[in-house]
């Protein structure tokens, strides 16, 4: 099957030939609808790698390619979340839903006259994850776990072929991050996007992913790539397996590896900043 | 409770307007202050009434000024801001500049003002402008350079164009900066009109203010300057409701405080 992101040797580098190697020749590929997993330890490139998948920034060298076409500039069908939800304060949680509706095409053109049809689509979505009636609080009236919902909602309200998801649940409490794995994974079946999730959570890129990337430290490299073969959907209570943890083990002994590897390498003068 | 404490908070400027008048006024009586030296507001008030049709007129001709130098100021000033705000180039290349501009004592300026454009009001209107540009341009251009990165991620990922996220994100954004910077900026026009009234004009609160000094017309100078007082306040207020009104929700806080009680 083709790929739908290809990553061929990607390298990296903030500034000039003297500043950081970020990323050294990652190689990654996804196949469409697939739900991939990038992670690593802290501060290894993994929210670069990110801003090189959706043309953000570009690669010093190497070529990636997303849907067939290399990637020249940023894309323009993706969906984006972060760690912080970044939802506008100025509008309530349906108009933060739909702004992307405001901004792609064929959306953008036909948003005034279809007004209806689209609000119907973002409170459909809205109740999808549990925010039924929701829609005219402002953000700040909402709790985390529930502006992080929002924020998912309008990272897929335009049906983006690729979301992109950058630590999303990384400030939620351990009750709500887990409750949101499952609303993502139902988000995900239904609509079959293809995903890559940036995390420092195992657990979580288990849970998830169909395919877990595991980078080492700066300069990031991919040290391997699991296939987590479990059935889908999968339940909470799988995280509490012992295939489960057995596979988690696995990746945590790798990062660990990978760490281990840039402590006993000759410490090298660093560089003044 | 809570709607005792609103009252309260509505009557509070009264109170202390009214209590620091009635201070005054003790002070000067109790420690015989000649009246050339600090009239007492009751002099004040009795100048204003004796002179009150001509005090309006002066009144009104530095409102006019300072609006007008104001409404350029704010058009400036917008335009200047989001040009600095979105690009760093821009932003390095002219903030140095503007912040030299904005040293220069704008009293030193008038004479050269009045060089070029007559005495009056063009150099009034002038002045005015020059002192409100530049809060409004600095706060506006704050206001831009300050959206998160992660949101312009997410937009320009979408395929949105800079307008685009000037529309959406950057200028609602502002809008806290903004109204903030025309509350500084309104007092800064009446100044600015005034300065340049008390030196190079015959009409204004500023020339009634220098005619009445050099006559030692001390109740009448006061009264001049409570005028510019009442209309300096007047004017903050209009813009301090339509903040309210436009940015509730960068003042969220307060509200929900109340409520949460």
């Amino acid at each position: 099957m083709k790929s739908f992101v290809d990553l061929d040797g990607v390298s990296l580098r903030y500034g000039e030939t003297e500043g950081t190697l970020a990323l050294e020749r990652v190689n990654i590929s996804i196949k469409p609808g697939e739900f991939a997993a990038v992670v690593g330890p802290s501060g290894c490139g993994k929210s670069s790698l990110m801003k090189l998948v959706t043309g953000l920034l570009p690669a010093t060298s190497g070529s990636i390619r997303v849907a067939g076409n290399a990637v020249n500039g940023p894309l323009k069908i993706v969906g984006m979340a972060f760690q912080n939800p970044t939802l506008l304060p100025w509008r309530n949680t349906l108009s933060n839903t739909m702004l992307p509706l405001e901004i792609v095409q064929p959306h953008r053109s036909r948003f005034r006259s279809h007004k209806q049809e689209y609000v119907a689509l973002a409170e459909k979505l809205l109740e999808s994850v549990g925010l039924a009636g929701f829609g005219d609080k402002q953000p700040w009236m909402l709790s985390g776990g529930m502006q992080q919902r929002t924020s998912l909602c309008r990272a897929l309200i335009h049906n983006p072929e690729l979301l992109m998801l950058d630590e999303p649940f990384a400030a939620l409490d351990a009750f709500t991050r887990e409750e949101l794995w499952t609303v993502l994974q139902d988000l995900w079946l239904e609509r079959k996007f293809t995903c890559i999730l940036v995390t420092h959570d195992l657990r979580e890129a288990a849970y998830l992913a169909d395919v877990v990337f595991v980078m080492s430290a700066r300069p990031g490299r991919i040290v391997a790539t699991h296939r987590i073969d479990l059935p889908r959907p999968r339940p909470l209570d799988l995280t509490f397996e012992p295939k489960f943890v057995e596979i988690v083990q696995k990746i945590r002994n790798e990062i660990a590896h990978a760490r281990n590897e840039i402590r006993s390498a000759a410490p090298q003068p660093q560089k003044a900043i | 409770m809570t709607s005792r404490r609103r009252q309260l908070e509505v009557a509070m400027p009264w109170l202390v307007i009214v209590s620091l008048v009635i201070v005054w006024q003790l002070v000067v009586e109790l420690f015989g202050i000649a009246q050339f030296v600090l009239p007492a507001p009751t002099a004040v008030f009795s100048a204003f009434m004796q002179y009150r049709e001509p005090i309006i007129d002066h009144a009104l001709f530095t409102l006019v000024n300072t609006m007008s130098g104001f409404a350029v100021g704010i058009l400036v000033g917008v335009f200047l801001g989001i040009f600095i705000g979105s690009s760093r180039l821009v932003y390095a290349g002219l903030y140095p500049l503007l912040v030299g501009i904005n040293s220069v004592p704008k009293a030193a300026v008038v004479p050269i003002l009045v060089l070029w454009m007559g005495i009056g009001q063009p150099p009034a209107i002038a002045t005015a402008f020059l002192l409100s540009f530049f809060p409004i341009a600095v706060n506006v251009s704050t206001g831009l350079a300050t959206v998160e990165p992660e949101l312009e991620d997410v937009l320009r990922s979408l395929g949105a164009t800079k307008l685009d996220i000037l529309r959406k994100v950057g200028l609602p954004r502002t809008m806290p900066y903004f109204f903030a910077s025309l509350k500084v900026a309104i007092t800064l026009a009446f100044v600015g009109a005034v300065i340049s009234e008390t030196v190079a004009s015959n009409d204004g609160i500023g020339y009634l203010m220098i005619q009445s000094a050099s006559q030692f017309r001390v109740p009448l100078m006061f009264a001049g300057l409570m005028v510019i007082a009442a209309m300096g306040i007047a004017t903050y207020s209009v813009f301090a409701m339509i903040e309210g009104r436009l940015t509730g929700w960068a003042t969220r806080r307060q509200d929900t405080h109340f409520g949460g009680g």
